[in-house]
């Protein structure tokens, strides 16, 4: 198939495709950021048409605290990529170890706000429009921190058991690109949620 | 990248101008065989039979329509039909590959101009339309009718006259010079429906909690027909509308006829205490009686109307007791439920409901 | 040898496996060909099942208020006909050719993730299982479950716990979410694929049409099933957890479901029909004897269609009392999307213009194509314009143009690569006969069927109703119109005849029996499991024709 009388006369190709890790990942993402979409579209849409119920400003308090926690949690996890990168596998595992604990903590922060929430202000995804899409969106993204979280932990496992080297760089680089967008939604969710919402 | 051979095209374009002027007559002769006088037409809910202006209009606009897509479609078939003919395969010249030609960026330009074109002049021609339907004034002596679609027929309400039917609406005709419009103002009680009366307009859906509205301006009497175009559940097909424009002194008659309650004899009849006994009343109104129930069709002048059953059957007597007896005999998944009577009894609630003219 | 259907390189093939060998090696694949043959032969059996369906209504409607089923079955029958045709029958297929032939396109051994490729079609096939189980074990707690019946697109509130009782919708749902999860796996698998699997010296611009067609749809698939995913979740927790997304009573909106249905539902039909348009793209060139005309506008116009696609949606919603800027809106953008697509249909005519068409069965059916696709976008073009549009859809009308798009184009297409790879994919050439058979008895059925349903759109004939009232002008064109269906139900028989006889029987193919210029020429027919001896490098869009005409490479001129 190679035309080997043409190679002679050509410099030899630059061949570089992309990564599949990485693009598969986008393209996760992207449909990930489709179906956010939608729930944030319904959240906006229904933004002041609950006909009875708690009112956003009434119940909502903003989780200034939780929100640094995720969002540090990406600085954490670009740290640990660059050291695994480097060949650094003691100072990945810390870096790695501390987003685990960070996004554990937001994950926490949401269980509180949910429960204060539910039993404090009575709340709940059937209660009316905003009780609904809030519960959706915000349990859509959590879901997602989740299985982030599931994941983070199984690297973290295979870290301890001493399996992880220098060459898995790539494909925990990929993982963190999934991080970087559940962080990136967070910010979407929290400014229309708490910022614009309420 | 360079093309080995040039397309002829100034033969093409002159064979194909020939061609062309045989579209307009051939598109006429579509839309022509289509469109009927109201008196007799091809079919009562012909969508190029219009006798309203809404429905006018888009006649109008689908003229124009019809006429470039039918001018693109014969240019485009004589083109493919000619390819596939003279370019086939035959015994002289199988041996060799025609020549390679892998594109003309004259040709290629002139093929997306023109269409962008055209596109803008349909685009231009469809927004005039949009705009005066939708944008059309409402003048103060227009009727207004509220339309409440239910589950598996419709409701009407004449908020100014103070009057309440259902399945048969009756409108005033409307003289082109001095418009005298109905407007619909359109809502439902549960699923989604569309109101549908082809020659009197396009189709307007009526969407719980969500409000909408329409307008015609009939210009003929008569009946029209026609039947909900969203589906509703089991009986869509059988929720039929039946639309009479009457003259204005017929409107006026049947108007004063509906806004009288009940012309009911002193002494009730086993009909009327089985009706007033039954859960009928939970359902049905019938004015100045005690049944005053909003959840199925009101029943205070029932006889007035030529069918029951949202147009599912004519309203006979045999049809009456079969339909009270039995529902689903004639719209199985109606939501209205057997009440267990026996034949004789509901042959006496037929007959009961046989007096409400 | 070739007995076999995909020839494996190792010593398993001196002695032949015991069925149930064959059987687990076919169940756990992870060989792209394989399971494209796999999506092939699921969407087969379910374009019989979901024909049946159709034939069961047309039955129906032959005459005015008939009696051949309830107006319940009917019902079902269109929301299950709408839902598998579109579902379990035209996506499987397009994945599975896809599945099968990017690969073999781009010189590589196997798609981008080979398990995910196992995974998503064991996912699409669950979903498609998880719908039919509905009929056997849809009743819910009234009793009044069974298949559902709420039409494909489902709209709201008619799908809430209020007006669906049982879990009929249910099974509509999680069968959906189910296989649009392995429809996404699919899609990334493409993208991954054509991105990054190529072979030496195919940049994007050498790549065949067929490869950048099929990415524009997982581009599609990827941004327009999540939409539905979404949606259809928010329809489960107004149905289980007392949610309010469509629920009218609660200040819900059922116009926001339509909105997000059709966000899915409008790129959705773009994911069916540009796989045809590769087809297409591949087939009219080799049976024309030329290159095809403008490959660069042609990737152009399908990167165009596909993001123009994402901005039309709201035009399945004229009727629904949009503002009138919200509809001119939507008519200029649908409008618009008719240039990119007709821009199409010309450079396929230039591609037969000036060559030497041969008119063998895959090339019918692709000239075929092109008449009733032209036809199909006109009907198209007529409701881009909203008032007309406000006569015609929900109508008869509307069915037929989108039947003329899915059957006309899209299957017709279907078949010619069917014909046109059959022989690589199994080693044997087709019957001709029973292929040009097939062909005409399809074309009748076809025209009689969908040419004259426009007409009862046109009278006033709504859709989706089981019965219709005599007077109305309607009976003679269903009476018409059931009868075409008749003839396509036997040239279905006659096409399957045709494959079952050509794999046993039908002469051996070799490697390129279409004297053809692609990579998957280049191999075995069937190919062997690794594909490529040694994976190619190409320098030009037809690396075959550069290698048969070596005074006159394609990259000469490129």
């Amino acid at each position: 198939m190679s035309t080997s009388s043409a190679s002679m006369l050509e410099p030899p190709i630059q061949w570089n495709p992309p990564a599949r890790g990485s693009v598969a990942m986008y393209c996760l993402i992207a449909a990930e950021a489709s179906i956010f979409t939608i729930f944030v579209v319904a959240y906006i849409f229904y933004i002041g048409k609950s006909l009875t119920g708690p009112q956003p400003q009434d119940v909502l308090r903003v989780p200034i605290f939780f929100t640094m926690c995720l969002l540090s949690s990406s600085l954490t996890i670009h740290f640990a990529s660059k050291s695994l990168r480097g060949g650094k596998v003691r100072s990945f595992a810390l870096w790695w170890l501390s987003t685990i604990a960070l996004g554990a903590l937001f994950l926490a922060g949401t269980a509180r706000e949910w429960f204060h929430l539910i039993y404090d202000e009575g709340l709940t995804i059937q209660t009316n429009l905003f009780g609904t899409t809030y519960y959706s969106l915000v349990g859509l993204h959590a879901f997602h921190v989740t299985v982030g979280l599931l994941a983070l932990i199984t690297v973290s496992l295979f870290t301890l058991f001493g399996y992880l080297r220098q060459e898995h760089a790539e494909r925990v680089e990929v993982l963190s690109m999934y991080w970087h967008f559940v962080d990136a939604v967070w910010v979407v969710v929290f400014i229309v949620v708490y910022v614009v919402g309420r | 990248m360079s093309t080995r051979r040039k397309v002829n095209i100034a033969n093409v374009v002159r064979s194909l101008s020939t061609q062309a002027l045989r579209v307009v007559p051939f598109c006429g002769a579509v839309v022509a065989g289509f469109a009927e006088p109201s008196r007799s037409p091809l079919s009562p809910t012909n969508i190029f039979a219009p006798v309203s202006t809404p429905a006018q209009s888009i006649f109008d606009l689908s003229h124009f329509v019809l006429l470039v897509t039918g001018a693109i479609f014969t240019v485009v078939v004589i083109l493919l039909t000619y390819a596939v003919v003279k370019f086939r395969k035959t015994r002289e010249n199988t041996w060799r590959e025609p020549a390679q030609v892998y594109g003309s960026t004259q040709l290629e330009l002139a093929w997306t101009v023109i269409p962008i074109l055209i596109v803008v002049v349909l685009f231009l021609a469809a927004a005039r339309v949009i705009a005066s339907i939708q944008n059309a004034a409402r003048p103060s002596n227009a009727l207004e009718v509220t339309v409440i679609g239910h589950q598996f027929w419709w409701e009407y309400r004449y908020p100014s006259l103070k009057v309440v039917t259902a399945n048969e609406l009756h409108i005033p005709i409307s003289d082109p010079a001095h418009p005298t419009p109905t407007f619909l103002t359109l809502l439902s009680a549960d699923t989604d429906h569309s109101f549908w009366v082809p020659r009197l307009a396009g189709k307007t859906d009526l969407i719980p909690n969500h409000p909408n509205s329409m307008w015609v301006d009939p210009h003929e009497t008569g009946l029209y027909l026609g039947q909900c175009a969203q589906y509703c559940g089991t009986q869509h097909a059988l929720m039929l509308l039946r639309v009479y424009v009457d003259s204005r002194e017929d409107f006026d008659r049947w108007v004063k006829q509906q806004s009288q309650p009940a012309q009911l004899g002193t002494k009730p009849s086993e009909g009327r205490t089985i009706f007033e006994t039954t859960a009928c009343v939970n359902c049905h109104t019938i004015a100045g009686t005690p049944a005053k129930g909003t959840f199925g069709p009101d029943l205070t002048h029932l006889m007035s109307r030529q069918t029951i059953a949202s147009g599912a059957s004519s309203n006979t007597i045999g049809n009456l007791i079969a339909w009270i007896y039995k529902p689903d005999v004639f719209k199985p998944g109606c939501k209205m439920p057997s009440m267990g009577l026996s034949v004789q009894q509901s042959a006496a609630v037929a007959a009961y409901l046989a007096t409400l003219h | 040898m070739s007995t076999e259907l995909i020839a494996w390189p190792s010593s398993e093939t001196a002695t032949p496996q015991p069925f149930v060998g064959q059987l687990h090696q076919w169940v756990t694949t992870v060989d792209h060909k394989r399971l494209g043959i796999l999506y092939i032969l699921y969407a087969l059996l379910f374009l019989v099942v979901g024909g049946v369906e159709a034939t069961i209504m047309r039955i129906q409607l032959i005459r005015p208020l008939n009696h051949f089923v309830s107006p319940q079955v009917f019902n079902r029958m269109f929301t299950m006909h709408g839902t598998t045709m579109i579902f379990f029958v035209v996506m499987p297929v397009m994945f599975g050719f896809a599945n099968y032939l990017v690969p073999l396109m781009i010189g590589a051994r196997d798609m981008a993730f080979p398990r995910l490729n196992a995974l998503s079609f064991w996912m699409t096939a669950f979903g498609g299982l998880l719908l039919y189980f509905s009929f056997v074990g849809g009743d819910g707690l009234y009793g009044a479950g069974n298949a559902p019946d709420v039409g494909w697109f489902a709209y709201a509130p008619l799908t809430s716990k209020t007006f669906s009782r049982g879990h009929s919708t249910d099974f509509w749902i999680l069968s959906l979410l189910v296989s649009g999860f392995g429809s996404i796996g699919t899609a990334i698998n493409i993208i991954a694929t054509v991105l990054c699997m190529r072979c030496k010296g195919m940049s994007l611009a050498k790549l065949p049409l067929l490869a950048w067609l099929n990415a524009t749809m997982a581009g599609l698939v990827i941004l327009a099933v999540s939409p539905l995913t979404a949606a259809q979740i928010m329809l489960l927790v107004d149905r289980y957890l007392g949610g309010q997304f469509f629920d009218t009573q609660a200040g819900g909106s059922a116009v926001l479901w339509m909105h997000f249905f059709w966000v899915f539902g409008h790129p959705e039909v773009y994911v069916l029909v540009v796989p045809a348009f590769a087809f297409a793209s591949e087939i009219i060139p080799v049976f024309s004897r030329k290159a095809i005309f403008g490959y660069p506008i042609m990737v152009a116009a399908t990167l165009a269609i596909g993001f123009i696609s994402m901005s039309v949606w709201a035009h399945h919603m004229f009727t629904v009392g949009m503002s009138a800027a919200g509809n001119t809106f939507f008519v200029l953008s649908t409008m618009a999307i008719a240039v990119p697509t007709g821009i199409k249909i010309f450079n396929w005519l230039a591609t037969m213009w000036g060559g030497q068409i041969h008119f063998k069965t895959p090339m019918l059916f692709c000239i075929a194509f092109l008449f009733q696709f032209l036809i199909a976008g006109l009907t198209g073009v007529m409701q881009a314009a909203a008032p007309f549009d406000w006569q015609l859809t929900a109508s008869y009308f509307v069915v037929a143009h989108f039947h003329y798009v899915i059957v006309g184009a899209i299957l017709f297409t279907l078949f010619g690569a069917f014909y046109y790879w059959f022989p690589k994919m199994s080693g044997r050439m087709y019957d001709e006969r029973l292929g040009k058979l097939h062909f005409w008895l399809f074309l009748i059925g076809f025209h009689l069927t969908f040419d004259f349903m426009h007409i009862p759109g046109i009278l006033g004939m709504p859709r989706r109703i089981y019965t219709y009232e005599p007077g109305r002008g309607w009976d003679i064109w269903n009476l018409i119109v059931t009868i075409g269906v008749f003839f396509q139900a036997a040239a279905i028989l006659v096409f399957i005849w045709n494959l079952l006889w050509s794999y046993f029987r039908g002469e051996l193919a070799g490697n390129d029996p279409w004297d053809a210029w692609t990579l998957e020429w280049s191999i075995p027919s069937p190919p062997p499991a690794y594909n490529f001896a040694d994976i190619p490098e190409v320098r030009s869009r037809r690396p075959l024709w550069d290698l048969k005409h070596p005074e006159d490479p394609d990259w000469h001129y490129e």
